[in-house]
């Protein structure tokens, strides 16, 4: 490996560092009735957003979320250089249904739930490494299109396990540019593929939870950084059980975030509102990221923060295969400067 | 870095396994129980009063009010899934509104709800019994089943 821009084994270290100049969130109800529903740009009245199926209000609410974050940074369609975005559905509908409207180079994602972090690094890299100077980046998800592809038709009445998470409702999409004001993006750590056995799907942050171990624990030791250098360091959607395991497993291996690791599926719904294990999906990392996470670090309420973003790499198919969870994390450094 | 090796990984994968089941809530058993006795049993009392209506008012024989009553029963669990109250119920009460037959009505209606915007033939038709298509496959077997043991204890 030649570049100097790699640290360790799985870190990339941005020599330019991409700013952050603005983002955007748009989520569902039951998103803006929770503890952080004030932080998001948009709060919809219903899931529906006035279309004629849940995939097409996925598509809008992801559409109209881009293009407030160009114009919140003050921009126009033709200054993008690249937009990359990813979604949960089949063949990423969400994200290719809302990009066919605008003129700017496409490069589809998918990385499950761990997709907003992805498209962040990888944004990232394509403005520190000089290929652009604006690049868009986002993720969505949507509570009834996850479920009717992944679990039940929402009419059923069935009692849902308490390890089972609730799919966030919404979009989140970012700018990184190589000018202008905002946070900046310092490190990034690609995870590889864990996959510790774990086959229920109504429990997917105890498969990911191995992943986000391995990532937070490979970060450390290739920037030999400790956990008292970063304010926050916040999992995607692991939920309270994965959350617990992450914690754990890290103290197991000599890294006590005590007080330090937070999760955006926890942080987004409140207790009262029936979820279970916590929030989940693409959407839960991109909106608690563009909203809440975004605004304490431009009222440097937190200095350096990383986010996780887990992803688990099933599938219905794979699931009734009886084959076991596959599961990734990948982390993005960010701090005011 | 070197290819895992099948035994330690399966040890590693066993121990990680042992601490999720350690970790993981319980669910509240006693509750769900209850609950679901006391729905399941109502779902029941209400399937008695309209048999009971059908003996008593029209009268039927016993026989004969089952069919009737069966299809009130399914008629009112596919009502409630229409109003989207079912799934509520079923929120609340696990199998007590699963196992009686406005369960079945639900597990029927609601996939037909949910497929609709894909078109009536291949949305709706095609989806309808993807809950209910393998109760249906297996009860029809075991009824088989059952009708030959019979038939064959009384020859």
């Amino acid at each position: 490996m030649s570049g100097t821009k790699k640290v360790g084994k799985q870190t990339v270290k941005f020599t330019h560092q991409p700013k952050i100049i603005s983002t955007a969130s748009i989520v569902g109800p039951k998103e803006g009735e929770g503890p952080l529903g004030r932080y998001f740009d948009k709060v919809l009245t219903d899931n529906i957003y006035g279309e004629k199926s849940w995939e097409k209000a996925e598509s809008k609410i992801f559409k109209e979320t881009i293009e407030l974050a160009i114009q919140k940074a003050g921009l126009t369609e033709d200054k993008i250089d690249f937009l990359l975005c990813g979604d949960l559905l089949n063949q990423t509908i969400a994200s290719n249904f809302a990009v066919r409207d605008f003129p700017i180079p496409f490069l589809g994602l998918y990385g499950a739930c761990s997709t907003m972090v992805e498209a962040m690094v990888l944004a990232a890299m394509l403005v520190d490494g000089g290929f652009a100077d604006y690049v868009v980046a986002g993720a969505s998800s949507h509570h009834d299109t996850a479920e009717r592809q992944y679990r039940y038709p929402t009419e059923q009445g069935v009692q849902r396990p308490l390890t089972a998470q609730w799919t966030v409702t919404g979009a989140g999409v970012v700018t990184i540019a190589t000018e202008g004001t905002g946070p900046n993006i310092t490190y990034a750590t690609i995870g590889q593929v864990i996959d510790l056995g774990q086959k229920d799907a109504d429990n997917m942050g105890s498969a990911m939870a191995p992943a986000a171990t391995d990532t937070i624990f490979q970060h450390f030791k290739d920037t030999n950084h400790s956990p008292d250098d970063y304010d926050l360091i916040i999992t995607g959607d692991l939920g309270k059980l994965g959350k617990k395991l992450t914690q754990e497993m890290l103290k197991q291996k000599g890294l006590d975030l005590t007080g330090k690791l937070e999760d955006c599926g926890v942080l987004i719904y409140s207790d009262k509102q029936d979820v279970h294990s916590g929030g989940s999906g693409c959407g839960c990392a991109a909106t608690v990221f563009s909203g809440y996470l975004y605004n304490q670090l431009t009222n440097k309420k937190y200095k350096r923060i990383m986010l996780v973003a887990t992803g688990a790499l099933l599938s219905p198919t794979s699931s009734q295969q009886g084959e076991s969870i596959p599961s990734i994390a990948h982390a993005i450094v960010v701090e005011n400067n | 870095m070197a290819k895992k090796n099948p035994n330690i990984q399966q040890q590693i994968n066993d121990e990680y396994d042992q601490l999720v089941q350690q970790m993981k809530p319980k669910p509240p058993y006693l509750r769900n129980i209850i609950a679901a006795f006391l729905v399941g049993g109502f779902i029941c009392l209400i399937g008695q009063f309209v048999n009971n209506f059908y003996t008593g008012y029209l009268k039927l024989s016993v026989k004969e009010a089952a069919g009737p009553t069966s299809a009130t029963m399914i008629f009112l669990g596919a009502f409630l899934t229409g109003l989207g109250v079912y799934d509520e119920i079923g929120k609340f009460a696990g199998a007590g509104s699963i196992v009686p037959i406005t369960g079945f009505a639900n597990s029927i209606v609601s996939p037909a709800m949910e497929f609709k915007r894909e078109g009536y033939v291949l949305g709706v038709g095609g989806k309808m019994f993807t809950v209910a298509g393998p109760v249906l496959v297996y009860a029809t077997i075991t009824s088989i089943v059952i009708g030959l043991i019979s038939w064959l204890l009384k020859s």
